[in-house]
């Protein structure tokens, strides 16, 4: 457990890590043993094993972890935290990792670039329209952010509305009000923390 | 049997097959699906790498929606909610649990549901994967009672994918690492089940659409396993691995010159099958790599004698006695 | 007056210690260096308790317990005329005794002292100063109105038996009763098993001097065995246990071996014809075979057979009677019973050992489904020259020597779902296996992967450096899984093993042909029933708690039950064998005292209140007290008597009252502790 006097101890990014991490990750327990690093079904594409991030959070190295494209290639398979023998919450950090890259705007930078330009354009339906709208989210993210690889994706889609698996229009939810009230409140309650 | 229906946005269009068949089944074993009125997307694995409280609090709407819908419903009962797709179970036990361990992210929920006039307490939803649901409360045994075309001479190669057992959220009905309720279930179908050592290993997620080759590689990976096992096909329970392995294996077999042409049908596609339905009342037509080829087997020769498992060495004199494991029933 | 302490006298010295004058208490404050000191305001608690009713005099001091501060409360029982002490400062558990011997000493009978805990109860358990401090007080007052109540009495001395038993016949039990059996004293040693020999006959070569575990451990089999001070009782076990230190009635019984010792030669015959064959889960751990009539192996002591009925087959249908047949000298006993043996007691040393992690807890290393997975047991008998494959190290065929060998340390051990302790030898046993694949397999190679290297021992880190240089791979990095489901090519075939090099910080894919899981030790299962039987504590895990980690490893909180070897926590042969001799060392010293001073704690019963209702009788672990028909009343034997207190919370005419702790010290003390009850601003703290 990550007591207040254990924290004091730590890297103020470390600190950072671990406030902005829903529950307590135990991220101060890591035995560097590389169970995660093991078990990673993309450790091979990653710059930094998860492992190896880990050590560098508790060394402070702010920039060079946030600009790591580690947390990108995490595919929330929580394989890793199955694993782990010190129940480190690693999916967690991971998803901690890629909101500060954001916020720090190192995340357009990384060698994942694509994956928060995915991920906000999959927000961007949601928050539109409460349930994702793969149609759309397609065909935006690819003519926004890869406009080259659309035509790889083409054929699939092609295929997905051939079997009329892809809707051509988005379905909103009814009480799109009620949600869009919502999501503001707890924008405000989180600007509200971090300023 | 009645439960709350959180079907996910997959279920609505990409993942019909899914929906149309589990209802089809349903219906067959008298359990009754509520759908929770009005639902929204649980955030999949994007909202949450973007926005903290945000993503807790477009999640805890559906558990208030189907906690109030429940109440109103069917009064003291333990209100169940079922989710067929794996993420969406996943984020929904895991906003449920992490809403219990720590009150101060559960007040912020909280007070961004009131602004839609919403509230949810923490543990109120039992929160159920539909596997659990069928091997566990309708059970093997009311399963095979409504079993009237069973899937002779099929050989499947049974994919749990992550998130369905991992990492437990809440509680855990299988093997987190070598589940094998699904493994069963198909037996009780009929079908022959191969060994698959990549059961819970990971289709690929979102990869496919932020890095392919990693993406590919990974559905390869699984292709092979359950090709060199000999698999007519692979059964899922989860839209996500659905789609990564059926509408990204013509992708593969380019990209590796591989020539893979597996079909991936859900497990509730075959319970339906296995119980006489018509494969279009269970969705059969909607995937890439076209089932029928593989449908076709079930009853039509003779069941092929299993090849003998490649890990087992052969009986001799000087061979040492494997390992004593609990023994697996074989209905 | 020394700085160190401060004296706090009121009144002056009048009439002789002794208990019938009017109380005068003395209190003592310890700072215990820091550990008190930091957290009570220890000179605040002392200058209160000296403006206490009864309290003559109050001191704080750093070491209550050194020789200066024993003075200190000597010089002023004599000088003061103090006839009740009480010291505020550890658990009774470290110093109670050090302090009545301290009043007895000054001619104070030891009786009237009492102890306050301030430290594990107060001082250790919170950070909060204030608190901490009032607490402590409170005790103090609780100690003082209960010492002002106490009796002198008088301790019971109880004789002890000189013959010992020891149970588990593996190298920390044989140990034990050697040391016990050369000092001249009587041994029981009774084992489960069919031979004496435990984990350790099991093995091969030791660590890290490789030397033949055989080689040394029988010569200490057979000295067990020829001992004419131990009495072996193979095939045995303990059914019940009662009584207390010096004075245990011990009931065990001796399994049916269904041979006759008397007649049987241990020619083996018998087990050579034997039709039956079926796989031995027990010595052999599952690698290899035994029959229905069989020995562990074959230096086993003693050396008759048993037969296991539940897969003979003239025990199942009646036939066969090879076995019976072919014996030179009739020593088959088909209808031979189990027999109940009573043994008469003084000191117990349980040395039960410990069981192996089940590997196939862990599915994602493979063990049970993929064959060439095998566990530490199983290659410490493969490589065995007694075992299945006679030393070859083969693969599960039998037949093929591995060309690549991984060693997966940590299995079960370091890892917060089954044991988070380290398993302590197996690091040490992993490098001894890699040394044994090369010498058996010179053309193989071999991978170790670790967490951390565990060295710590007597030449342990140069057999490591002994191991490297004869060429063995080390790969840093807990193995994620052991799998079969080749990614292409280069890997079918093989098993292989995914890791990550931490050391390069990349995930790696080693292919091998035979995986080794270094299981790790935990408690036997049946550790808490055994701990239940003998009335001794457990931890979570299982082991068998000592009564202090450092300073009494192998005495229990139970007077007479002792522990050694891995019954207590993972160990290696020379741990386990230092703690044998270390309870036998203990138990000898016992038997050399012929008596012990027991405390004078006993319940008694008031016939003139006792209603007869019999309560009390069965409630009595000790069977300490008997019912009188005629008088309809009854009464504790003293002699029996331990003190638990049972009686005295059951009874319902209150009749029973347990010296030094009769009803009015005890309420005494509660009112006490409740002193500033009637203050709520201080029971009733804000919350923060």
């Amino acid at each position: 457990m990550a007591t207040s006097a254990t924290l004091s101890r730590t890297s103020a990014f470390f600190r950072e890590v671990i406030a902005d991490t829903p529950t307590d990750p135990h991220l101060e327990a890591c035995l560097q043993c590389g169970t995660c690093g093991g078990s990673c079904p993309s450790g091979p594409d990653m710059d930094h094993t998860p492992r190896t991030l880990f050590a560098m959070i508790a060394a402070g190295m702010r920039e060079p972890v946030l600009r790591s494209n580690t947390p990108w290639y995490c595919v929330s398979c929580y394989a890793c935290v199955e694993r782990c023998p010190q129940d480190i919450h690693i999916t967690d950090v991971m998803y901690t990792l890629k909101r500060l890259a954001i916020k720090a705007g190192y995340a357009s930078q990384s060698s994942a670039a694509r994956a928060p330009g995915f991920s906000q354009t999959f927000i961007d339906h949601v928050e539109n329209y409460g349930r994702s709208f793969e149609l759309g989210l397609i065909t935006r993210y690819y003519l926004r952010h890869r406009p080259l690889d659309a035509l790889k994706v083409a054929p699939i889609g092609m295929g997905l509305l051939k079997r009329r698996r892809l809707d051509l229009s988005p379905r909103p939810i009814r009480q799109l009000d009620q949600l869009k009230a919502i999501l503001e409140r707890a924008r405000e309650i989180d600007n509200a923390k971090s300023a | 049997m009645r439960y709350g229906y959180y079907p996910g946005c997959s279920l609505e269009r990409n993942a019909s097959a899914y929906h149309t068949s589990l209802m089809a089944v349903a219906e067959r074993l008298g359990v009754e699906f509520a759908e929770v009125d009005d639902w929204n997307c649980c955030g999949a694995t994007e909202f949450i790498a973007v926005n903290r409280l945000r993503a807790y609090a477009l999640a805890s709407r559906n558990l208030a929606l189907a906690a109030d819908q429940a109440r109103s419903t069917n009064g003291a009962d333990p209100a169940q909610l079922v989710a067929p797709c794996s993420a969406c179970f996943l984020n929904l036990s895991k906003v449920d649990r992490y809403l219990e361990d720590s009150p101060a992210l559960a007040a912020d929920v909280n007070a961004a549901l009131a602004a839609g006039g919403l509230h949810y307490e923490a543990g109120s939803l039992r929160i159920r994967h539909l596997l659990d649901v069928i091997v566990n409360d309708v059970g093997y045994e009311q399963i095979a009672a409504r079993v009237n075309s069973p899937l002779r001479g099929m050989r499947i190669a049974p994919y749990y994918g992550c998130l369905i057992v991992r990492p437990g959220f809440r509680e855990r009905f299988d093997d987190p690492e070598y589940p094998t309720s699904l493994d069963k279930l198909m037996r009780v179908l009929g079908a022959q089940v191969v060994d698959f050592p990549l059961k819970t290993h990971c289709c690929g997620g979102h990869m496919t659409q932020i890095s392919r080759d990693v993406a590919l590689e990974l559905i390869r990976r699984l292709l092979k396993n359950a090709a060199d096992y000999q698999a007519d096909m692979i059964v899922t329970l989860c839209p996500m691995c659905q789609l990564n392995l059926d509408a990204f294996q013509e992708s593969v077999n380019e990209q590796f010159g591989t020539n893979y042409r597996i079909p991936i049908l859900f497990f509730t596609q075959l319970m339906g099958l296995a119980f006489g339905l018509s494969p279009a009342a269970v969705g059969i037509g909607k995937e890439f790599i076209d089932a029928r080829p593989a449908l076709a087997k079930i009853g039509a020769a003779a069941e092929p004698a299993a090849p003998a498992p490649k890990r087992k060495p052969r009986r001799s004199d000087q061979g040492l006695p494997l390992p004593q494991m609990p023994e697996e029933e074989q209905p | 007056m020394s700085p160190e302490h401060a004296d706090r006298t009121r009144g002056s010295p009048h009439g002789a210690p002794g208990a019938e004058q009017e109380p005068r208490v003395g209190v003592y404050v310890c700072h215990c260096g820091h550990n008190i000191a930091n957290t009570v305001a220890v000179d605040e608690v002392a200058e209160w308790a000296g403006g206490q009713a009864h309290v003559t005099v109050a001191r704080d001091y750093k070491f209550m317990c050194s020789s200066l501060g024993q003075e200190l409360i000597e010089q002023d029982i004599k000088e003061r005329g103090l006839n009740r002490v009480v010291v505020a400062a550890c658990s009774p558990h470290m110093h109670e005794k050090t302090f009545r011997n301290t009043c007895q000493r000054a001619g104070l009978n030891p009786f009237l002292f009492e102890m306050a805990n301030i430290r594990e109860l107060g001082s250790w358990a919170t950070d909060d100063r204030e608190a901490a401090t009032q607490k402590a007080k409170a005790q103090v007052k609780g100690a003082v109105e209960r010492a002002v109540l106490q009796r002198p009495l008088d301790p019971l001395y109880v004789d002890i038996n000189p013959n010992t038993l020891v149970v588990g016949g593996g190298i920390a039990g044989l140990t034990a009763a050697l040391e016990l059996a050369n000092a001249g004293y009587h041994v029981y040693l009774v084992e489960r098993d069919s031979s004496i020999g435990g984990h350790m006959a099991k093995l091969d070569k030791t660590f890290p001097t490789l030397d033949c575990a055989a080689c040394i451990l029988t010569p200490k089999m057979v000295d067990a065995e020829n001992h004419p001070n131990i009495t072996l009782m193979t095939w045995s076990e303990v059914l019940s246990v009662h009584g207390y230190v010096g004075n245990f009635s011990v009931r065990v019984r001796k399994r049916a071996r269904f041979i006759n010792e008397e007649l049987c030669t241990g020619c083996g015959t018998c087990v050579e014809k034997c039709p039956v064959r079926i796989i031995d889960q027990n010595f052999e751990v599952g690698l290899g075979y035994r029959k229905a009539v069989y020995r562990n192996f074959p230096q086993a002591i003693p050396k008759y057979p048993v037969i296991d009925p539940d897969n003979c087959t003239f025990f199942q249908r009646g036939k066969c009677r090879a076995c019976e047949i072919v014996c030179p000298t009739d020593a088959i006993d088909f209808k031979q019973k189990d027999e109940i043996v009573d043994l008469e007691i003084g000191n117990i040393i349980l040395a039960t050992g410990y069981e192996q992690f089940d590997a196939r807890t862990i599915p994602q290393y493979g063990y049970g489904r993929l064959a060439n997975v095998f566990t530490s047991m199983e290659f410490e008998r493969m490589v065995n020259a007694a075992g299945p494959t006679a030393g070859r190290v083969v693969l599960r065929d039998g037949v093929t020597a591995p060309k690549r060998v991984g060693i997966i340390h940590c299995v079960g051990s370091r890892d917060k779902k089954y044991h988070e302790y380290c398993s302590r030898a197996c690091c040490m046993a992993a490098l001894k296996f890699a040394h044994l694949v090369h010498e058996r397999v010179p053309e193989a190679e071999v991978f170790n992967f670790y967490i951390d290297i565990r060295a710590a021992g007597k030449h342990y880190e140069e057999f490591y450096h002994r191991v490297l240089s004869e060429g063995a791979h080390l790969i840093r990095g807990r193995v994620a899984e052991v799998t079969d489901a080749a990614r292409g090519p280069g890997e079918e075939g093989q098993l292989i093993i995914q890791v990550e090099d931490t050391l390069i910080g990349k995930q790696r894919r080693i292919p091998v042909d035979m995986v080794i899981l270094m299981a790790g030790m935990e408690a036997r299962k049946d550790a808490r029933q055994v701990a239940n039987l003998f009335g001794l504590g457990c931890d979570f895990e299982g082991w068998f708690t000592e009564r202090h980690a450092k300073l009494d490893p192998v005495v229990t909180m139970t007077e007479g039950i002792l522990i050694a070897g891995a019954c207590q926590g993972p160990k290696a042969i020379p741990e386990s064998v230092a703690q044998g001799s270390a309870a036998a060392a203990r138990v000898a010293g016992m038997i050399g005292q012929r008596t012990m001073k027991m405390e004078p704690v006993r319940a008694s019963i008031d016939a003139d209140s006792c209603s007869g209702c019999r309560i009390c009788n069965n409630l009595c672990p000790y069977h300490a007290i008997v019912y009188h028909e005629d008088r309809r009343v009854s009464e504790v034997l003293t002699a029996l008597c331990q003190g638990c207190g049972a009686c005295v919370a059951a009874c319902p005419s209150a009749a029973i009252s347990g010296a030094h702790f009769t009803r009015d010290q005890v309420m005494a003390q509660i009112e006490g502790i409740l002193w500033d009850a009637r203050q709520p601003e201080v029971l009733w703290l804000e919350p923060a």
